[in-house]
């Protein structure tokens, strides 16, 4: 397998996509119980109602921790992969830990950015992304260096696939529009950790 | 208990013991023995990261994973994390483990570490945490040990404050 030719070189040359259709896209091409970490927001919010999965981590409040914990759940499980899905603004305010995740060089995580530029959850108050940084040129710059712009939808599932085939650690940059999300999430901590490490084998 | 061990080659042991295997931390001068004595050993996983909530993800990830962790900081580092801690740790049970080397007292040369650190204990008693200042050398083992199988059994996080009564602290120098 090969990354997809010609991606777009910037973010605004990526198609704008719709986050609930590439969260059930993403999750059709899970085959192999891997793990998945929803950030805070409504990119958690369409990672539920794309379908529960014993695998899925449903993170409610620490804004920014969804890459540090799912390169956690990676650390203690190498021989599972592992995605992470970020929005722009969480990520924004974590961008160190994708220098830890390139320094670390996490070979079975994926780290997918949803980003529409808005604080949509908020309001929809601009991010910086809407203001010129690139997350993908970030990360490369951080030394990730699989880090890529999605083309479409077709591309984003043949780099979802790569990135589950293939070493990383990857980082799949996603411009987005800004729909509401399909579901909320139900806020039930103690339970959606137990069901996740029972999903992960770790509780029987 | 043993003392002719400095204490953080007894920390070292005690973590050994219960199988806490991977390290994150933000440096500090007073835990460089811990830190480098966890890098030289090949049991350990260890590396800093770029922020201390970070490390509180790592490691909670690690946990729900399967494998323990611990993060290393100082009391300003302490002073980012209350947010992680209400929304992380506390409300999904996660027993996050934390030491965290008290600057800003006895002797303290730094007016914001001096003021940060009067922070600190009220956050911990504030989210129910438990914590444990360790001041002596005889104290550190037992300490760790029965507060580590503490926090694993009933699932909640725990923070080690090592006073500079143990390690000394940072003094000042121009």
């Amino acid at each position: 397998m090969a990354l997809p030719a010609n991606p777009p070189v910037s973010r605004a040359q990526a198609k704008v996509m719709n986050r609930f259709d590439i969260t059930k896209r993403m999750v059709a091409l899970l085959r192999h119980e891997e793990a998945v970490v929803g950030g805070i927001g409504y990119t958690n919010f369409d990672l539920w109602a794309a379908g529960r999965r014993p695998q899925n981590f449903y993170m409610l409040g620490s804004m920014g921790l969804a890459v540090p914990i799912g390169m956690g759940v990676a650390l203690a499980q190498p021989h599972r992969k592992v995605i992470a899905l970020e929005g722009d603004g969480s990520i924004l305010m974590q961008l160190g830990s994708l220098a830890t995740v390139a320094a670390r060089g996490q070979k079975n995580l994926a780290i997918v950015i949803m980003d529409n530029g808005a604080y949509q959850i908020t309001g929809g108050q601009k991010t910086l992304t809407e203001e010129g940084a690139d997350i993908v040129a970030i990360a490369k710059g951080c030394g990730l260096s699989q880090s890529i712009w999605t083309a479409d939808e077709s591309a984003f599932e043949e780099l979802i696939a790569l990135s589950l085939k293939e070493d990383g650690p990857w980082l799949i940059g996603c411009r987005i529009d800004n729909a509401k999300p399909t579901d909320t999430t139900e806020r039930d901590p103690p339970r959606i950790k137990d069901q996740f490490m029972r999903g992960l084998g770790v509780k029987k | 208990m043993a003392t002719d061990r400095a204490w953080h080659e007894i920390v070292a042991g005690v973590l050994k013991q219960h199988d806490v295997d991977l390290v994150t931390y933000v440096p500090d001068n007073v835990l460089r023995p811990l830190i480098d004595l966890v890098h030289a050993d090949p049991f350990f996983t260890a590396f800093a990261v770029a922020r201390e909530e970070e490390g509180l993800g790592i490691n909670a990830g690690a946990w729900m994973g399967g494998r323990r962790g611990i993060l290393l900081m100082q009391t300003s580092g302490f002073a980012t994390l209350p947010n992680a801690l209400a929304s992380l740790s506390v409300p999904f049970q996660i027993p996050s483990l934390m030491l965290v080397s008290e600057r800003g007292t006895m002797g303290e040369f730094n007016i914001g570490q001096q003021l940060v650190a009067r922070t600190m204990r009220p956050v911990l008693d504030t989210l129910l945490i438990e914590h444990h200042t360790l001041t002596r050398l005889e104290d550190v083992e037992f300490i760790i040990d029965r507060s580590i199988t503490q926090a694993v059994a009933t699932q909640a996080p725990c923070c080690f404050i090592l006073s500079p009564l143990l390690t000394g602290g940072k003094v000042f120098s121009k």
